[in-house]
């Protein structure tokens, strides 16, 4: 017994420790948008968010997650608006198939919070752990700074707004 | 259009109308009036509170489907394709797939487009017009006066507005009419790069894959399959495994040892435990094989694939040179899986497939069902590549699920993706040719591969047969077309596609071909033979054209007189990426170009190597592929065939030693990375011709476009692929 808090929420997981989280989010929460690909952390279908930070959950045990928070793709967006990441993914048109775009995302999120303006060389050596078979990778290049301009945007009016209340 | 896939709707009776006969003669269709729906066809229907439901008949599986269709469907409808809800088609015979090879519910061979293109505007064209004959009944106004605008019928005289929902009985109650389609000029949809209309599910975790679906009391099953093809089960001790956490049942089956269980991982670990010892088996070793492939490429007595003029005579004397490629997996990011669930005597399957129709010849066939208790839901693809044109994953979940008694799932690991899959064939090509006053005048090229048809062609065939086909009868269609195309007594068309229809003025050409029987499963992968003879025909072109002493892009002008479409891509691609520029010290620059599935496709590659580490810096590519339905979708189809095609070349390869598939992960199978994309610039050619294939045709020109990059660059010839390991080769033998 684990318990670990996903999405906001405290659960408590009856499954063996060594179970990687992965299965616990899929087959124990019914969190499907999280992706089995590789299941040895090459492919990168399987990212979510462990303390923030993006981690594969193909590999991960989840006795190792006691009272960690744990966030999937299905937390991203807010009830009223999707991520800013997740609205330069629809407007660069970038999914195909569609199956990789959730770690994709998680990886992105992950990446835009540590490195607000990411050069080309960032995205590549974040990124490059997420595979694609489609061949996504020019419009999750062009997303990434979409996203990364808007998230200044968005930065510079929330300091407007708080230079308004000073 | 074909009238008989459309069905009369009539709204005087309460059991309405129809069924409507399929291409093969079987009752298709069933429209019952008392749900209060308007369904003119097989594709549309409209509800009262206005929903407009379109039923997808080619699956989703990236190449953007969904969006292009529904544009097919609204621009003749007159509606609006994000207020259009889309629904997957399940297995039909009304949908069977257009194309004259096919003629099954099949997506796949770049199909989709070109063979939806009239259909699909005719079935909304049928809708409006049934919708305005209804409104200018209901008004009692000439139907000339009743104009369709975004989902209502206007009528200008009287001010009169109807929703096409308020307008469902009258519309039911229409003849269905001929149609005349709209003049291009017309357009509103058609053409435009409308934003793709599945892509919110597939960011925001909702979209439903295979491997997510759920059901009331469902199990997980895996499958320990045999290490080696072929190989029998000797020994089986599952007691460690029956007694793991979470374990249901070990079941032995046609296809292995299945542990089934609460979930994945306690299938995955159970399966860990058992104790397991297979018999006998094909030893199968790809160096062995590619040595009996390159001795019958050097001997003669293959089938006639084309013969122009005297090649044998007129090669003589002249180049020689040998292509090898390797078995490819597809390795769709999604690894195979399907649930079945069995009861009241019907079967219902849940898969990421491209092929229902035959899910549901080769389900019933395995679990003695008719096809009438079959039931196919098709789900998001986690990429296709061809793959999925295969079934073996909903048949093991059938079988299972008759087994077990309850809903199971059957998930494979990537390892058993990548250890079981229907390969890309390996072959040997053995290519002669001549040069004279500057153009080339004699070639020969000999193929020596595996038959895709003598794999799949039973599946193709048993489905192909009219539904109340009697199951034996089915069974022996199934059988029969195989063995000749194993045999060579009918020439397999995959095998030779790309080469036979060589474009090129030569006076004597002659195209050979011989079937290997190789014990290793093939199958069909994005753009098939294509992908190997492209490969064999552009770069031996490029040996001639430096042996002439001629430009490649010149040489290539020259002798495309005849086929201006080719010409036009090639022109394109190579003005756009600046042909015969300068370029930076150690980069060179190579050009293909190559029709398949009716398109015409040309690339540009810059590449520089260094130590035996490709560096692919650009690629333009340009595309003839008629009418462009959604220049964005064809975008995004040439930048996935780049990118798809640079891995298979730089680094992929299925390669067998002592019958084991060594391959057996995304380590060892390496795709393409973020860090090593390259520039990709996509050019479409401006046509009015009818929309041909755009998924596949981006990925033969790949790997001739860098090796004839990595020659201009490092004037090594790169005849056998993966590149990769072959230039590590080649640096061995410079260096010894």
């Amino acid at each position: 017994m684990t318990q670990l808090i996903v999405n906001g929420t405290s659960v408590t997981v009856d499954a063996d420790e060594d179970t990687p989280l992965l299965w616990v989010l899929r087959d124990k929460l019914g969190l499907t948008g999280t992706k089995f690909g590789c299941g040895i952390a090459q492919c990168g279908a399987c990212t979510v968010h462990i303390d923030g930070q993006a981690k594969r959950s193909c590999v991960m045990p989840v006795g190792e997650l006691a009272g960690r928070h744990v966030t999937t793709i299905e937390a991203l967006a807010s009830p009223r608006q999707l991520h800013v990441v997740q609205q330069a993914w629809l407007a660069e048109n970038v999914p195909q198939c569609g199956y990789c775009q959730a770690g994709q995302i998680m990886s992105t999120v992950a990446l835009l919070a540590a490195n607000p303006a990411p050069s080309d060389e960032d995205i590549d050596s974040a990124l490059s752990a997420n595979l694609c078979r489609c061949g996504t990778y020019p419009r999750i290049r062009r997303a990434v700074h979409r996203a990364a301009r808007a998230l200044v945007v968005r930065n510079d009016a929330r300091d407007d707004a708080r230079d308004v209340e000073r | 259009m074909n009238r008989r896939r459309f069905l009369i709707s009539s709204a005087s009776s309460a059991l309405v109308v129809g069924c409507a006969l399929g291409p093969t003669g079987g009752r298709i269709w069933r429209y019952y009036h008392r749900t209060g729906e308007f369904q003119p066809n097989a594709w549309i229907r409209i509800l009262a509170d206005d929903t407009i439901i379109f039923t997808l008949d080619r699956v989703e599986m990236g190449q953007g489907t969904t969006t292009s269709h529904a544009a097919l469907v609204c621009e003749e409808l007159e509606a609006l394709p994000s207020k259009v809800q889309i629904h997957a088609a399940e297995a039909s015979r009304a949908y069977d797939n257009p194309d004259r090879q096919l003629r099954i519910q099949v997506t796949g061979g770049s199909t989709s487009t070109r063979t939806s293109w009239t259909p699909l505007r005719e079935a909304g064209a049928v809708a409006r017009e049934m919708l305005r004959a209804g409104a200018a009944a209901t008004w009692g106004v000439p139907v000339g006066e009743c104009v369709a605008v975004a989902g209502t019928i206007r009528h200008a005289r009287s001010g009169r507005v109807a929703s096409y929902g308020e307008l469902v009985r009258a519309a039911a109650a229409q003849d269905v009419p001929k149609v005349q389609l709209k003049d291009p000029s017309q357009f509103r949809l058609v053409g435009k790069s409308l934003d793709r209309l599945d892509a919110r599910p597939k960011i925001d975790g909702t979209g439903i894959y295979g491997i997510d679906v759920q059901l009331p009391g469902l199990v997980t099953a895996v499958i320990v399959r045999p290490p080696v093809r072929g190989a029998e089960l000797a020994r089986l001790d599952d007691s460690r495994a029956r007694a793991c956490r979470g374990v249901i049942d070990v079941v032995r089956t046609e296809d292995g040892v299945a542990v089934v269980a609460d979930g994945y991982w306690e299938a995955r670990t159970a399966a860990d435990q058992l104790v397991v010892e297979w018999r006998g088996g094909a030893a199968v070793d790809s160096e062995a094989l590619f040595q009996a492939f390159d001795r019958l490429a050097g001997e003669r007595g293959h089938k006639r694939a084309r013969a122009d003029g005297d090649a044998y005579r007129a090669v003589r004397g002249g180049l020689e040179a040998s292509y090898r490629v390797p078995y490819l997996a597809h390795a769709t990011m999604e690894p195979q899986n399907a649930t079945a669930w069995i009861r009241g005597g019907r079967c219902e399957i849940w898969a990421p497939t491209q092929t229902p129709g035959i899910a549901r010849f080769r389900v019933a066939e395995a679990i003695g069902f008719d096809l009438a208790d079959v039931a196919i839901h098709t789900t998001l693809l986690g990429g296709g590549f061809g793959r999925r044109g295969l079934v073996d994953y909903a048949v093991e979940a059938a079988r299972l699920a008759q087994r077990v008694g309850r809903p199971v799932k059957v998930i494979w690991s990537r390892e058993d993706d990548q250890e079981n899959d229907w390969y890309r064939p390996m072959a040997v090509a053995r290519v002669y040719g001549q040069i004279g006053d500057g153009t080339i005048t004699g070639w020969l090229h000999r193929i020596v591969s595996q038959s895709i048809a003598a794999e799949e062609g039973g599946d193709f065939a048993g489905a192909l047969v009219p539904n109340a086909t009697p199951r034996a009868l089915r069974r022996m269609v199934a059988n029969g077309p195989p063995r000749m195309f194993a045999r060579g007594t009918l020439v397999d068309t995959t095998s030779v596609e790309g080469a036979v229809d060589l474009p090129y003025a030569i006076p004597h050409l002659r195209v050979e071909y011989t079937p290997v029987e190789t014990g290793v499963p093939v199958g069909f992968w994005r753009s098939v033979g294509h992908s190997i003879n492209a490969f064999v025909t552009e770069c031996f072109f490029d040996e001639l054209a430096s042996a002439a002493g001629k430009d490649p892009y010149e040489l290539r002008r020259a002798l495309l007189g005849k086929h201006p479409r080719h010409a036009g891509v090639l022109e394109l691609a190579a003005t756009k990426a600046g042909w015969g520029s300068p370029l930076p010290r150690g980069v060179g620059r190579g050009i293909a170009v190559h029709e398949s599935f009716h398109s015409y496709c040309a690339m540009v590659i810059e590449a520089s190597v260094e130590a035996a580490r490709v560096n692919v810096h650009r690629v333009v590519v340009a595309i003839d592929c008629g009418r462009a339905v959604n220049p964005g979708l064809v975008a995004a189809q040439l930048e996935s065939a780049v990118i798809f095609g640079l891995s298979s070349v730089l680094e992929q390869q299925i390669t067998y030693k002592r019958g084991r598939v060594q391959e057996t992960n995304f380590h060892s199978y390496r795709s393409l990375r973020m860090f090593e994309c390259p520039t990709i610039e996509t050019h479409l050619v401006p046509s009015e011709e009818p929309p041909s294939g755009v998924g596949e045709p981006g990925v033969p020109p790949v790997a001739p476009a860098l090796c004839n990059a990595i020659f201009a660059a490092t004037g090594l010839r790169i005849r056998t692929l993966p590149i990769v390991p072959e230039l590590r080769r080649l640096a061995r033998g410079a260096a010894s």
